[in-house]
């Protein structure tokens, strides 16, 4: 698939639009795998980037211009920029450009090292030990939406537990607490069981809703861990106050428990309940390094980066809040008082621009 | 072609979302998506509703373990929404509107739903809130198990912040004898506490909270870019 070199009888421009918007919608849409030169590391560094960037072009663009319009008078009226965000959106644009860096040199073949996350690792030992004791195995996907990105990192590593457990033939349990989140669960679980050559394996009626309710969910949930004692738990995406109802319950009944989230007000009662916890990054990371694609690992590199940004941004800060609190700047000629030198990174980097 | 639809779908809204934060141009588009998801959630919600009367239907049909709480799940399902639908209870509110039931609000104060609300859901939901006392204390008791250099070290430091929520000034002067003449004050517990607090507890916070940040841009670019498709069930 080459969709950047144009052939000689493109010369119309609408149709080598044409030809590259439905090259790039065959790459992206259509897996990575249709590109053999690709993951073949055939492709020179910077044409793969220009895909990248073209398909990334073409996301933002679409939307834009189709939507822009529909404003009356709006070019007169609303900018097309908020200037105020505009540190934000430069470091927005420099992390995910790392990230997709990283993503095309692990396409390409470099080697990347991501350390092992015991969580992950205790995942098959858990659905083994349930396996082996001839129990279910219970998955929770948060109490919220999937709009919230904590859902859509618990369905991806559902999805990841689901192939374990069609493999092992052993009943996945996994009660939802929204209508929407039901469906994809049985989407997720359905093609996991195609994945693993079980197909007779999925079975609708185990991925079931329950209710919006927070306690009513917590209530049901745990009457049927007392009931049918899981030896395998996992709670993986957006919890509030039930969290420790429902690892104080799997810890009764004895069953191994992995739980991942990103509200870092319920991290602490996962650690203390639970015998494996995903501490906030981790939820996310789970599903690129369960999956073992070199592009979503890449990924996880490109993360790493932004890390080494963040860790440079806090000493910069913390640099800069110590000289202003040893030699403040004083005041200007007209008697205002100057600026603290580390009010950029507090007003803007901080405070999102 | 059944994948292909949803990620599209899931990488324009996305980008639209992305797109205007930083653009007010957008904004209009972003509410446009935020009321399509609630359409979609609010027929989602009927799917619900028919998926649980299924489930419970099917476990009171096998007599499953603990088919009775279906039994009661659906009886108290369908007497809620007939009370809420029907709304039994609700008198008008004022003289201009007509003499019918069913021109006043269905949460009225005084009506049948209402008092559901009130007198079975909300203590119903306080009982289970406060059920979270024992399940802390029983979490606590094994976490700040003195085994290791670690676990020491979470116990003493759990220890401060649990005294220092109390009157811990009284408790400061009754244990510690008054300090010698010319020596500093004792420090009191609330302070240490709230030194615990803002400085160790929001660092390490800090610390995880911009680890997520950077796991949810990552996330959101597989998406995006159609890279993880797990979470719509893969590419088969």
């Amino acid at each position: 698939m080459d969709f950047h070199s144009r052939s000689p009888g493109d010369k119309n421009p609408g149709a080598y639009a044409a030809r590259l918007a439905s090259a790039v919608f065959s790459h992206v849409f259509r897996g990575s795998d249709s590109s053999p030169d690709w993951i073949a590391g055939k492709a020179r560094p910077r044409r793969a980037m220009m895909k990248t960037l073209t398909v990334l072009f073409f996301l933002l663009a679409i939307p834009t211009l189709s939507f822009a319009e529909e404003i009356p008078g709006a070019t007169k009226q609303i900018a097309w920029f908020d200037t105020g965000k505009t540190s934000f959106a430069l470091l927005t644009i420099a992390i995910c450009a790392t990230v997709i860096i990283c993503t095309e040199l692990a396409r390409r073949g470099k080697p990347f090292y991501v350390r092992p996350i015991a969580g992950l690792l205790a995942m098959e030992e858990a659905v083994g030990r349930a396996t082996e004791m001839g129990k279910p195995i219970l998955f929770v996907p948060g109490i919220e939406d999937i709009r919230e990105i904590d859902t859509v990192a618990g369905l991806m590593v559902l999805s990841s537990v689901a192939k374990m457990a069609a493999e092992y033939d052993t009943p996945l349990e996994v009660p939802t607490s929204r209508a929407l989140v039901m469906t994809a669960a049985r989407e997720a679980v359905q093609a996991a069981a195609l994945a693993a050559g079980r197909p007779d394996y999925y079975n609708e009626d185990r991925i079931h809703y329950i209710t919006d309710e927070q306690f009513g969910y917590v209530a049901s949930v745990c009457g049927w861990m007392y009931r049918e004692k899981p030896a395998a738990c996992f709670f993986l995406g957006k919890f509030f106050a039930e969290s420790l109802f429902l690892a104080e319950a799997g810890n009764a009944v004895g069953a191994i428990q992995i739980a991942g989230t990103a509200e870092t007000t319920q991290l602490p009662f996962f650690v203390a309940a639970c015998d494996y916890t995903l501490l906030g990054e981790e939820l996310f990371a789970a599903s690129a390094y369960l999956s073992g694609e070199p592009a979503q690992l890449g990924m996880l590199k490109g993360q790493d980066f932004g890390k080494l940004a963040a860790i440079v941004l806090v000493i910069l800060g913390c640099l800069l809040a110590t000289w202003d609190s040893i030699s403040p700047r004083g005041k200007s000629d007209d008697g205002q008082n100057l600026p603290r030198r580390s009010q950029w990174i507090t007003d803007t980097v901080l405070k999102g621009g | 072609m059944s994948k292909t639809v949803p990620v599209l779908i899931a990488s324009i809204v996305g980008c639209i979302m992305i797109v205007a934060n930083f653009s007010p141009f957008l904004l209009p588009a972003r509410q446009i998506a935020e009321d399509w998801f609630t359409i979609v959630a609010t027929i989602a919600m009927m799917l619900g509703g028919a998926n649980l009367c299924v489930h419970h239907l099917k476990n009171i049909s096998d007599r499953e373990a603990g088919w009775g709480f279906s039994a009661v799940t659906l009886i108290s399902f369908f007497i809620t929404i007939a009370v809420g639908l029907l709304k039994i209870g609700v008198v008008p509110e004022s003289e201009q509107q007509v003499k019918f039931a069913w021109s006043g609000p269905f949460q009225q104060e005084g009506s049948g739903f209402w008092w559901i609300y009130q007198y079975l859901f909300s203590p119903i939901v306080s009982t289970m809130f406060a059920l979270l006392a024992f399940y802390v204390a029983s979490a606590a008791f094994r976490a700040f198990r003195a085994k290791n250099l670690e676990a020491i070290l979470l116990l003493i430091t759990a220890l401060i912040v649990l005294v220092g929520q109390t009157r811990d000034r009284e408790i400061t002067s009754l244990f510690l004898p008054p300090p010698a003449e010319g020596m500093p004050q004792h420090v009191p517990i609330a302070d240490l506490t709230e030194f615990i607090r803002k400085t160790f507890v929001t660092a390490g916070q800090r610390a995880i909270m911009i680890g997520i940040a950077l796991g949810v841009v990552a996330t959101s670019l597989r998406i995006l870019l159609g890279l993880d498709r797990s979470y719509l069930g893969g590419d088969e």
